[in-house]
């Protein structure tokens, strides 16, 4: 592998972490505020939490870990750190 | 009267500490010659997925994750605890973004600190010296304010004085990190880490039980104070502000130079991949559980007038003086393991990036190991003797610090690394304009549009480096080649 392919290799693989933080932001917004954004008293409640916190933060939580998992697994590549 | 049960579980985690600098000491005075910067400073670059990943979070958290953002989260509720979950991609987006590029570039220049790296990529004296200086200050300031924290914590929880807390953590951060040098931090990192796990299990499930079950407190939440159940905690929190944490504790945690480091450190792509997931899970539990724990325990330990105290307090209720003893050492081993790491990069950053680079290239290697130890030894002391009555001016700086390490070094360090028209003059621009904008906009109070001050700040320091690379002179090949061939 050269260095031009090595770059070509990092840029991809931080677009991708980029996209990731991306996702994670969508999703933290999307369900805290699209769920959260009402009176107290309407709630419905997920495992104890106001389902807009289980969403949120919980599931996201967990989503993102999986999420990251499943792409650092299949997409970043073993680059060699040492010069030809 | 201390609380003699409370100190045994800390006084063993401290010796073990210690253990680990003993025996890491031993590595790096075998190391002989050249290769002794490279193994106190960065250790040897060594670490494997788990130490990264624990080292990486651990210095990150800090007093505020533990006992400043979950005492907030007791007077603002779930609000809070959205703000702190901004914080789990930290890990994966530092070491996604920087790793690898930071692994291959500091292999081939030596680097052991990010300074060196400033220097390679931009070949300028002036920047050079504006980021040592960035980081010895602010630095100081915020190891000063971790030092307070800690020794406050310790007062608060086993009734000693707070000297003696101060003498106990204090001077054992200093001496494992002056004997052991990176290797001895990054271990202690990590098992800070697992310490920090365990601290935040142990009190999350003491409190639901104190409670009487996860559904129970939501309810009687509800009853107190509705509004503790809300994304904006009523209004308190506003979106634009919420929002600009995104950059605050998310992407211009890019330019944190303490964290940033750890990405020179790490064995080979495995051990970054690992750290990814690993961090990401971690710190994602410790935000999640702490604060969490502010707002549940709100309803087991009302009327708490000080934020901060509302850890200690609710520790100290729902938990066992032995249990409450290893709690505690979750907040102090986030505290030390914080300092450890910004001791260790600011006598790097004396030796390697001012006296070898300026003072002389001549000096023998058993001098530098012999002065790396001093250094970081006669550092951590003075931090300790400001922290005894810290002097006005450092308190106030670190107010600053935490923004103004981002202000600083956010664009030098992410456009060295993936623009090729980047240059001195920008990054020269971008760091004077970040840090005069972040004090001025923090002094004057200027909310623009309601967010926090970092955001014009980032903005206005991204501006400076692009009208500054194109101002100033087109790098040279060898530079290009370096970075980007």
């Amino acid at each position: 592998m050269n260095n031009k392919q090595k770059n070509k290799i990092l840029n991809k693989e931080a677009c991708i972490t980029i996209g990731l933080y991306a996702f994670f932001f969508i999703w933290w917004y999307a369900f805290a505020y699209g769920l959260g954004y009402q009176e107290p008293s309407k709630y419905s409640y997920v495992l104890g939490f106001p389902s807009w916190f289980f969403y949120s933060c919980i599931l996201g939580y967990i989503v993102i870990c999986v999420l990251l998992f499943v792409v650092v697994k299949k997409f970043f590549v073993e680059v060699d750190f040492d010069e030809e | 009267m201390g609380n003699i049960q409370i100190i045994i579980p800390m006084i063993a985690y401290l010796t073990l500490m210690l253990y680990i600098a003993y025996r890491s000491n031993k590595v790096a005075i075998q190391t002989e010659g050249k290769g002794f910067l490279q193994e106190y400073f960065i250790g040897g670059r060594s670490m494997g997925g788990f130490v990264l990943a624990m080292t990486l979070i651990a210095t990150y958290t800090s007093a505020s994750s533990f006992i400043g953002g979950p005492g907030v989260a007791y007077k603002l509720g779930l609000g809070w605890v959205l703000l702190a979950m901004i914080q789990v991609p930290t890990a994966f987006i530092t070491l996604g973004v920087l790793g690898k590029k930071f692994a291959i570039i500091s292999r081939k220049i030596e680097a052991v600190t990010v300074t060196e790296y400033l220097r390679a990529r931009y070949k300028s004296d002036a920047v050079v010296i504006l980021s040592s200086i960035a980081i010895l200050i602010f630095f100081s300031a915020a190891m000063i304010a971790q030092f307070v924290g800690g020794a406050r914590l310790f007062q608060t929880v086993t009734g000693y004085p707070y000297i003696v807390g101060l003498i106990i953590f204090g001077i054992t951060v200093i001496i494992y990190t002056a004997v052991g040098g990176f290797r001895a931090v990054a271990l202690t990192d990590a098992i800070q880490g697992i310490v920090m796990v365990f601290a935040t299990i142990f009190l999350f499930f003491a409190v639901i039980k104190t409670g009487g079950g996860l559904e129970n407190i939501m309810d009687s939440l509800y009853q107190i104070n509705p509004a503790a159940l809300t994304p904006d905690s009523g209004g308190a929190i506003a979106k634009p502000f919420i929002l600009s944490f995104w950059i605050l504790v998310g992407f211009a945690v890019l330019g944190l130079p303490q964290t940033t480091i750890r990405c020179m450190g790490f064995k080979d792509s495995k051990s970054l991949h690992n750290a990814m997931i690993i961090g990401t899970i971690v710190v994602g539990f410790l935000m999640l559980g702490m604060h969490l724990i502010g707002v549940l325990g709100s309803v087991i330990v009302p009327n708490i007038e000080v934020g901060d105290l509302a850890v200690p307090t609710i520790t100290l209720k729902v938990l066992h003086p032995v249990l409450a003893g290893i709690f505690i050492a979750g907040p102090l081993a986030a505290i030390m393991s914080t300092v450890d790491s910004m001791l260790i990069l600011s006598a790097a950053t004396i030796i390697k990036d001012l006296y070898i680079n300026y003072g002389g290239k001549d000096i023998s290697s058993k001098r530098i190991s012999k002065l790396s130890f001093y250094t970081t030894a006669v550092l951590g002391i003075i931090v300790f003797l400001l922290s005894i009555k810290p002097p006005e001016l450092l308190v106030w700086i670190n107010l600053f610090a935490f923004g103004g390490l981002e202000a600083a070094f956010l664009w030098p360090t992410l456009l060295g690394l993936y623009w090729k028209r980047g240059n001195a003059t920008g990054a020269l621009l971008s760091m004077a304009t970040g840090i005069a904008a972040y004090f001025y906009f923090t002094i004057q109070k200027v909310k623009w549009l309601g967010m926090h001050q970092i955001v014009p700040t980032v903005l206005i320091s991204l501006l400076a480096f692009i009208i500054g690379s194109y101002i100033g002179k087109k790098n040279d090949e060898d530079t290009i080649k370096l970075f980007f061939g």
